[in-house]
């Protein structure tokens, strides 16, 4: 059972690293987020549940925090790009469309 | 052991979130930064507390992770409308 | 009557959970808050709260959960071969899908399956049209990207919501 945990656990924490690496080096806040919303939901998943299968005892309070955070991270995420979007961060140079014209008179407006 | 590399691994993620959190061009990029900080605090905290062998932790870690998606969706209203 | 019923007992049993190990004090006053809550809260809760307990939607609702981790394991090797990749290989842009699905809360799941899919994230939905950032753009086309993006998630939440 505690080598399950450890190698879920481990799991995991490589995503986390992984998603703060991609909030480092990718180019605009969109890719950013990307690579963040997907990396830590996911790696905050393995790395609780993981500590809940090493101490059995705790299993179903982490079970239940993780599905919070799978529950709620895309919805912040989500609320921060739309807010980029609309007063108007420019997207990365190399984008190849931008089908979201209409969302620039929103900050003309404001 | 193996908790140790595993502290230093998510402590590397927590300097990188740290740096683009300093250097970010817009706002937003620091508001995405501290999102996702703060998402990895969370898992940081249950690790701690089966590391200190102390259950309360999780409790805190709960609790945290409402405070943070709130405070998230409140950057965000915040940079979209104003005060 | 029915509505605020199912919601009680499924706040019951995120206390319970919650609370573990078992004790009566923990249960007499999970059961009032969980009371309360449901007293105050029943009318922001979906009308048919109560057809999650069926067979054939349960099966539904398990063959999505199934497909949207599958997706989303996808999801993290995708991030995970485009962040460690010396150059970068990423082709981002916004593209407009269509969606067929009605109620507010079946958009909300839709919206949060794309995101954590592999390389799309949703930035807006304005009535039936949701706005999609796409880490590697395959097509711009409305129709296109709305088959490549949207349709693996759209039959499973039919399935459910309707």
């Amino acid at each position: 059972m505690y080598f399950i945990g450890i190698i879920i656990t481990g799991i995991g924490v490589i995503f986390l690293f992984l998603g703060s690496l991609g909030i480092w080096r990718l180019p605009d806040v969109y890719n950013r987020l990307q690579a963040g919303t997907k990396c830590t939901t996911l790696g905050s998943f393995f790395t609780i549940v993981g500590v809940g299968i090493m101490e059995p005892e705790w299993f179903w309070k982490t079970l239940i925090i993780s599905i919070f955070i799978l529950l709620t991270n895309p919805i912040s995420n989500h609320a921060l790009g739309r807010a980029s979007r609309k007063i108007g961060v420019k997207l990365y140079d190399g984008s190849v469309v931008d089908k979201s014209k209409e969302f620039d008179e929103y900050r003309e407006n404001l | 052991m193996v908790k140790l590399i595993f502290l230093t691994v998510i402590s590397g993620g927590i300097f990188l979130c740290f740096l683009r959190m300093l250097k970010g061009p817009t706002p937003s990029d620091r508001a995405v930064a501290l999102d996702t900080l703060s998402t990895v605090t969370t898992a940081l905290l249950v690790l701690l507390g089966y590391i200190f062998g102390r259950k309360v932790y999780l409790d805190v870690s709960l609790v945290y992770a409402v405070l943070t998606f709130v405070g998230s969706v409140a950057i965000a209203r915040f940079l979209e409308k104003g005060v | 009557m029915k509505k605020k019923l199912c919601l009680f007992f499924i706040l019951l049993i995120i206390w319970i959970l919650l609370t573990l190990p078992f004790n009566i004090q923990n249960l007499l006053l999970g059961i009032v808050i969980s009371f309360i809550v449901s007293l105050i809260f029943k009318d922001y809760y979906s009308e048919r709260i109560a057809e999650v307990f069926r067979i054939k939607k349960i099966i539904a609702i398990i063959k999505y959960i199934f497909t949207f981790l599958y997706y989303m394991l996808l999801a993290n090797l995708d991030v995970m071969y485009r962040v460690l990749h010396p150059s970068l290989p990423i082709n981002p842009g916004i593209v407009k899908v269509k969606t067929e699905l009605k109620s507010n809360l079946a958009k909300t799941i839709l919206a949060n399956s794309i995101t954590l899919t592999p390389g799309t994230l949703t930035v807006d939905i304005e009535g039936e049209f949701l706005y999609i950032h796409w880490i590697n753009v395959k097509s711009a086309n409305i129709e296109d990207a709305t088959g490549y993006i949207v349709k693996r998630f759209e039959k499973i939440l039919k399935e459910i919501f309707e």
